[in-house]
């Protein structure tokens, strides 16, 4: 069967703003994506073993609070300690374009702020994200 | 898992090498109508095994949808206490489509689970559409979680919803109809004819952790049933129907690919759209071509 695009979908850190990761869930879903969903208040840990154990192609936060700097870069260490690192991290939020450029360098993909279309999201993790998770289990020859 | 989710041909070796490795983790199904709390009884079986040492993994099915081939797999948002447990698995599963034999899907990731090293595995599923009984061939003990909210629900339950129970489970049991509603299954289950299992029901506040050990206690003894004599037919009837399951899928994926089905698929399609043909003779034309070759190649 064909495969599909596997995206992990969380709200990280303390903020309780969860329309916008909703709203991109869903269209998403109405885009043919597999969406794991975990709701909000999600530690950096919670995230990558959640991505770890849905062997998801991409990784999208959203981030509010502000506390993008701190959140982004250790779920990327997390995600290279855990051997996920080839995996995509994105997200969006209230992050101004210092930052956005910043993360990019520290190996975070493209960042999306307010006002973005859904369609931009979707065909970016298209094109960022491919084959991502079947390629990676048959290299690791792991259970996963 | 997700090299067998999808079919890759790698996946049967993969599975030939776990199956029998370790023995099969006890598996139990959990299904019951939307917003019933299973999700929330899960993680609190879930935390209850692993206060007594267990290793848990939790395979949660979500519908996909059909129109678009997507879904959301929302059932982590209530097991949040489990998710930094690296003693404790869950993996999200969507139904795709029906042609992908999602009892066997969910049985292999079961199986995966239980190479991983779980002692038990729970999988939870909605009790609308076909899935819980795809869930309930795949588990050994089925939990139908039911609230005093469907109460008149029962009335209209599907047939299937109250034959897969091994154990019934009255949950938010503190809301009003609570006796009522048990008092229905009791007597739907008085009607039937008499098993060497009978369902028990058991009554949960699963967001106040109230009767867990209840209801694990239920598990435990529905388990010591399978292994006693009276149960093997049942265990034997299971393993048939997957065996048969895994045949006709295997079957059928062989002659689809072998003829280039979906390519004569949507050209069947676009007769039937142009009214040319009905649809009940573009696929006894299909499967015509599928058996006259399978005829020939024979010979």
């Amino acid at each position: 069967m064909a495969r599909k695009i596997r995206v992990l979908v969380a709200k990280a850190g303390l903020d309780g703003h969860d329309r916008g990761a909703k709203v991109v869930a869903s269209a998403m879903r109405d885009a043919g994506f597999e969406v794991i969903y975990t709701g909000l208040h999600q530690t950096p840990e919670m995230i990558v073993q959640a991505a770890v154990q849905e062997d998801v192609d991409a990784v999208a936060l959203s981030i509010l609070s502000g506390a993008h700097m701190t959140l982004f870069p250790r779920v990327l260490e997390l995600m290279r300690e855990k051997g996920i690192g080839d995996v995509l991290l994105t997200g969006g939020g209230i992050i101004p374009k210092a930052d956005m450029t910043a993360l990019r360098q520290m190996g975070v993909g493209e960042l999306f702020g307010p006002g973005t279309s859904t369609t931009a999201i979707i065909e970016y993790i298209r094109g960022a994200a491919p084959g991502g998770a079947a390629s990676r289990s048959a290299k690791a020859g792991s259970a996963r | 898992m997700s090299l067998v989710e999808n079919g890759a041909p790698e996946a049967e070796a993969l599975l030939e090498r776990v199956y029998g490795a370790r023995p099969a983790a006890p598996r139990v199904g959990v299904t019951g109508p939307p917003g019933a709390g299973k999700s929330t009884l899960v993680a609190e079986l879930a935390l209850l095994l692993r206060r007594r040492g267990k290793r848990v993994g939790v395979v949660a099915v979500d519908p996909t949808s059909p129109y678009t081939g997507g879904a959301i797999l929302g059932d982590r948002v209530r097991m949040s206490e489990l998710s930094t447990d690296p003693e404790v698995f869950i993996r999200s599963m969507a139904t795709r489509g029906s042609l992908g034999g999602l009892a066997a899907r969910t049985e292999e990731l079961a199986e995966l689970l239980s190479g991983w090293g779980s002692d038990i595995t729970l999988i939870e599923t909605v009790g609308v559409g076909q899935s819980e009984l795809d869930v309930a061939q795949a588990a050994d003990t089925t939990l139908v979680v039911l609230t005093p909210e469907s109460g008149d629900a029962i009335q209209s339950l599907k047939a299937g919803l109250m034959e897969i129970a091994d154990v019934f489970v009255v949950n938010k049991s503190d809301h009003a109809g609570a006796d009522q509603l048990a008092a229905a299954i009791r007597s739907a289950l008085a009607l039937r004819p008499k098993a060497p299992w009978m369902p028990p029901i058991v009554r949960t506040v699963a967001t106040e952790r109230r009767g867990i050990e209840e209801l694990h206690e239920a598990i435990e003894a529905h388990r010591a049933h399978l292994a006693g004599p009276k149960a093997q037919g049942g265990r034997r009837e299971k393993i048939r129907a997957r065996l048969k399951n895994a045949i006709r899928e295997r079957l059928l994926e062989a002659a689809w690919e072998r003829q280039g089905l979906g390519a004569l698929l949507d050209r069947a399609a676009d007769q039937v759209l142009g009214g040319t043909v009905s649809p009940y003779r573009a696929a006894r034309d299909l499967i015509e071509r599928i058996t006259d070759h399978g005829e020939r190649s024979k010979n």
